[in-house]
């Protein structure tokens, strides 16, 4: 017997970036806007998207939906009353969503003829941050009923974000949210990132959020 | 968590490497982890005795270095270890540090195996 060190350097999840690679190449020959919503479960991910959807489909943008959940296709029916081409994707178990379960729910759907897609992430702070789905943009969301310290709590994935969103502003007060604090606690995380200040219910911030996703589209085309 | 997700690539990875080491035992498997990478390693090393139950890792130990997060500071013009993941900020001048050049490594640095000597 000898015993050999054998040097491999091999990314773990390889096979995830390179997935995530080849989904980023085609976004980008469709002329797509790719953004991966995360949050914890009950940030309004689902609540905002709708929101989203139905603001972009009015200005007569076109854009899709691929929503991940463990089970149920809840959301997609919410999502799809927006009129909006949606999907669901149910990990049955897994805490995040791959490059894998992207692709395969893409097929189909031609992506030139889409504006924005939108994938919302399993509700989770931890897991969706080390897999790559080929998004231009990740985006953040916390809810005002939180805790202002959740940046602080979950760096990892408010580290990674292009972008942060904070939900349910219109219960702001009730639940004595400090939102200098969140302000700061955000930026202490990821210095100088974008930050919206929404509500899906009364429709504040999205005039900014939406005007954000359109320069963001217009830059990267 | 993900963990089992990422302790089963590992052993996928070092499984394809095995390939080439006929009949060769893996005693250790090391890895680089980054300190942003989102990875706990107690738990790491709990889904390490499950995925390699039954395959040729079985019985062998897990090495985890963590690899801590090194952000590139402009006006000190050098890269800078933060001394923790609460604040984004150069430890020398107090800047923003925006700029990651290490810190999310999720890598299989290098695997320890005995070899079986051929027969001549």
């Amino acid at each position: 017997m000898t015993t050999r060190i054998v040097e491999l350097r091999r990314g773990i999840l390889k096979k995830n970036d390179e997935l995530a690679a080849g989904l980023r190449q085609r976004y980008a020959s469709a002329g797509l806007l790719v953004l991966n919503l995360v949050s914890s479960p009950g940030t309004g991910k689902t609540a905002f998207l709708e929101r989203t959807l139905r603001e972009l489909l009015a200005s007569g943008a076109k854009a899709a939906a691929l929503v991940g959940d463990l089970e149920t296709d809840n959301d997609a029916r919410r999502l799809a009353a927006s009129g909006a081409p949606v999907r669901q994707i149910n990990t049955h178990g897994i805490c995040h969503l791959e490059a894998e379960m992207v692709g395969k729910h893409l097929e189909g759907w031609d992506l030139a003829a889409l504006d924005y897609l939108f994938i919302e992430n399993v509700g989770n702070l931890v897991c969706p941050s080390s897999y790559d789905l080929g998004e231009k943009i990740r985006v953040a969301l916390l809810s005002v009923t939180e805790g202002e310290d959740k940046p602080l709590k979950y760096p990892t994935l408010f580290n990674s974000a292009d972008a942060a969103v904070i939900t349910k502003i219109d219960i702001a007060e009730a639940c004595e949210f400090d939102r200098d604090l969140a302000l700061r606690n955000i930026n202490e995380i990821r210095p100088g990132i974008r930050i919206f200040e929404t509500s899906s219910k009364t429709g504040a911030g999205m005039v900014e959020w939406l005007a954000y996703l359109n320069e963001e589209r217009v830059r990267r085309q | 968590m993900h963990e089992l997700s990422i302790v089963s690539s590992v052993v996928d990875t070092v499984m394809e490497t095995l390939a080439a080491y006929p009949g060769a035992k893996v005693k250790e498997v090391r890895l680089r982890v980054g300190a942003l990478a989102a990875v706990v390693e107690d738990s790491l090393q709990f889904c390490y005795g499950i995925a390699t139950e039954g395959t040729d890792l079985e019985g062998s130990k897990l090495v985890v270095h963590v690899v801590p997060v090194l952000m590139h500071c402009v006006p000190c013009a050098q890269d800078v270890e933060l001394a923790g993941l609460q604040s984004f900020r150069c430890p020398r001048c107090g800047e923003p540090v925006l700029d990651l050049r290490q810190g999310r490594e999720l890598e299989v640095e290098s695997i320890e195996i005995d070899e079986v000597e051929e027969k001549a």
